[in-house]
């Protein structure tokens, strides 16, 4: 046997040794699970809507994994909880990016993200916010997608309602003193001045404040032709408890918070009434969207919110442009998302259209709605701006 | 003038749920020299349990109610002091502040965990029906939160004064020894008072739930605000705890609505230094007198 003809049949035999390893290895990683981490208010002020984003979130994806999962692989979701604190938050994501994910789900509250996004960004992990402030999409920040539609986008519809339908000459602004709630007070107040309707009071709230007695009395006392409510889901709750306590009679206008179920669950009979603009409602008249809520509700004894959904969504708008892009790879999807397009046909679960921009922001139908005997009751379908 | 009367109405409404509590941080110093800082907390539990009841156990609210008094008593009344106050009472007074500043927390978190970390809505003992008085709507809840605190204290004050019972609790905070070579229980007295302080704050949970919700954050704010009030109208009398609670509970309302809204809580504590600096003994208070 000739110095050639050993190296080659050790060659071949370490082959046939190392063959399996190989083979097996690569088994192992098609098996690997594709990792999201749910970074989320499941505590604190935020606890209510967090909680619903991560049911929903938790139902998608236990419905892809029992359908074989993205590209065969099956998806392991992971909670942290940021308390709704921004400091907690941070410190989740860190925990989170040491885990290696896919991409990263939450938080809602404005506040955390703007505290955490930028660990996203370096991670090159896309993000997935339901937060609404308006400037978090204007950071250059290539890797954070909004779940939600944002202030700018919500408030510019509301104003068209306070002016065309409800016609109010004068409004009263009661917002929450949070990141959330100045995004929401500054983008309702420039929408205001352009419709050129006056602002009868401007009374900011404290986040968890308990007694609105003083508040209702000031909103009251200044004689507007509409009360605007902004505020978290608690808080509003408290709020429309005490204006009916009060005898509030001009109508209460919110933005997607103020007409949530939750919030009518809390309220109770005081939500009757209650009325305004939601980007996202279970009640909306899709059948992709009340099969979702009936499913929700089916799993969780209780009617999910527009946190819900948008989690719901972000899940399976994850998939379908996971699946388009036939690889699990972070920059990739992030790269998909700019100027991309999900839309039911692609995956039926992601209820209705949506595209993104170059900035991250989300964009789709929305909805006018009212309380009615202590539901939400769609009033009219608002197409997509870039419609 | 009718923004004003609704104020100082919902205003009386939050500060008798303050005075409720603040009598129990009255009673309890007085007997036992306790500092209970997890009162607010003590004040957030009891709406979980009547929830539990009428969820879990499928009762009516009266009957949730009255099974949620039983559990604040049999815990936060004879559990609190048999687990808690006993053993540490012999360590001094601070130890004893720490102690119940820990329970505070481990109550938040229990409660949490146990039963959720959402607010739940809770039933109101009376319809939300607003009358008109003078031009300002008054509404049936508050004057039902006012009228209950006020059978309360009144109930109290006859059980305290008029009762053999009421005056053995009074003779064993004013000079425990003496009581003691009289022959009256004093330990017994002292655990009597940790049970009324539990019923009150369930009464006071009832009460103020259907407007706050029912949460496990809400007893940090109540505690405090308790606590002030209890200082402001005087530790050592119970005409000053319900001196204090009406007086912060009018005062906070008013401050919010033609002071600032964003000092709110401020103003409260503006006034506990005032008091303190001006008439330490509290605006009811007596300097160096022990009485329940």
């Amino acid at each position: 046997m000739t110095i050639f003809t050993r190296t080659a049949a050790s060659a071949v035999a370490l082959l046939a040794l190392t063959l399996p390893l190989t083979l097996t290895a690569t088994a192992g990683s098609a098996a690997e699970p594709i990792k999201i981490a749910d970074v989320i208010e499941l505590s604190g002020t935020g606890a209510t809507t967090g909680t619903n984003w991560r049911n929903a979130a938790a139902m998608a994806i236990d419905e892809i994994n029992a359908k074989g999962g993205i590209l065969g692989r099956q998806v392991q979701m992971t909670d942290y909880d940021t308390q709704t604190n921004p400091g907690v938050s941070r410190a989740q994501i860190q925990k989170a990016l040491d885990g290696e994910p896919y991409v990263i789900l939450g938080p809602i509250f404005s506040g955390s993200v703007k505290a955490n996004m930028n660990l996203a960004q370096q991670a090159e992990i896309p993000q997935f916010v339901g937060a609404q402030a308006e400037e978090l999409t204007h950071l250059g920040d290539d890797y954070l997608f909004r779940a939600n539609l944002s202030q700018g986008a919500g408030m510019a519809k509301i104003a068209n309602y306070i002016h065309d339908d409800i016609k109010a000459k004068s409004i009263a602004v009661v917002w929450v003193n949070n990141d959330f709630g100045k995004g929401g007070h500054d983008a309702i107040l420039k929408q205001m001045a352009s419709a050129g309707i006056k602002i009868a009071a401007d009374i900011s709230t404290e986040s968890g404040q308990a007694d609105f007695a003083a508040d209702v009395v000031k909103a009251k006392s200044a004689n507007p032709d509409a009360i605007f409510v902004y505020s978290n889901e608690e808080e509003s709750a408290r709020f429309l408890r005490e204006a009916k306590k009060q005898g509030v009679a001009v109508p209460l206008v919110g933005e997607t918070t103020l007409l949530g179920q939750k919030v009518i669950d809390l309220a109770g009979d005081a939500a009757n009434g209650a009325r305004g603009h939601v980007s996202l409602s279970p009640d909306a008249p899709i059948p992709a969207v009340q099969a979702f809520r009936d499913n929700f509700k089916k799993r969780y004894d209780n009617l999910p919110d527009h946190a819900a959904m948008q989690a719901y969504m972000a899940v399976y708008a994850i998939k379908a442009m996971t699946e388009k892009l036939g690889k699990v790879d972070s920059k990739a999807l992030a790269a998909a998302f700019h100027g991309g397009t999900v839309t039911p046909a692609m995956e039926p679960n992601v209820l209705m259209d949506a595209s993104w921009d170059k900035n991250g922001d989300v964009d789709r139908d929305s909805f006018l709605a009212e309380v009615v005997d202590g539901k939400q009751k769609i009033v009219a379908v608002l197409p997509r701006l870039a419609k | 003038m009718g923004d004003l009367i609704h104020l100082i109405t919902a205003g009386l409404a939050t500060g008798a749920i303050y005075a409720l509590v603040a009598i129990g941080f009255v009673l309890l110093w007085q007997t036992s020299q306790t500092i209970n800082f997890a009162q607010g907390q003590f004040v957030m539990l009891p709406a979980f349990f009547v929830l539990a009841a009428m969820k879990q156990g499928g009762l009516p609210l009266w009957a949730a109610v009255l099974v949620g008094i039983a559990a604040s008593v049999l815990l936060l009344g004879v559990g609190f002091k048999k687990l808690i106050v006993d053993p540490m009472r012999r360590h001094g007074v601070l130890p004893l502040v720490i102690a119940t500043v820990a329970l505070g927390l481990l109550l938040e978190e229990s409660t949490k965990t146990l039963f959720s970390a959402q607010a739940e809505a809770f039933p109101a003992l009376v319809p939300s029906t607003t009358f008109n008085v003078l031009g300002a709507p008054v509404s049936l809840q508050d004057l039902s939160i006012i009228g209950f605190a006020i059978v309360a204290v009144v109930a109290l004050q006859l059980f305290l004064t008029r009762t053999t019972t009421g005056r053995c609790m009074q003779a064993a905070a004013q000079n425990p020894e003496v009581a003691r070579i009289l022959g009256i229980p004093v330990e017994r007295m002292i655990l009597l008072t940790f049970v009324i302080n539990a019923t009150l704050v369930a009464i006071a949970s009832v009460l103020i739930s259907p407007i706050y919700l029912a949460k496990f954050s809400n007893g940090g704010a109540l505690g405090v605000a308790a606590f002030v009030a209890a200082i402001v109208g005087g530790f050592n009398q119970i005409r000053g705890a319900i001196v204090g609670g009406l007086l912060l509970g009018v005062v906070s309302n008013l401050a919010a609505a033609y002071i600032s809204a964003q000092y709110r809580d401020a103003i409260p504590l503006i006034l506990l230094i005032l008091v303190i600096l001006f008439r330490p003994r509290g605006l009811a208070g007596r300097a160096e007198e022990r009485t329940v």
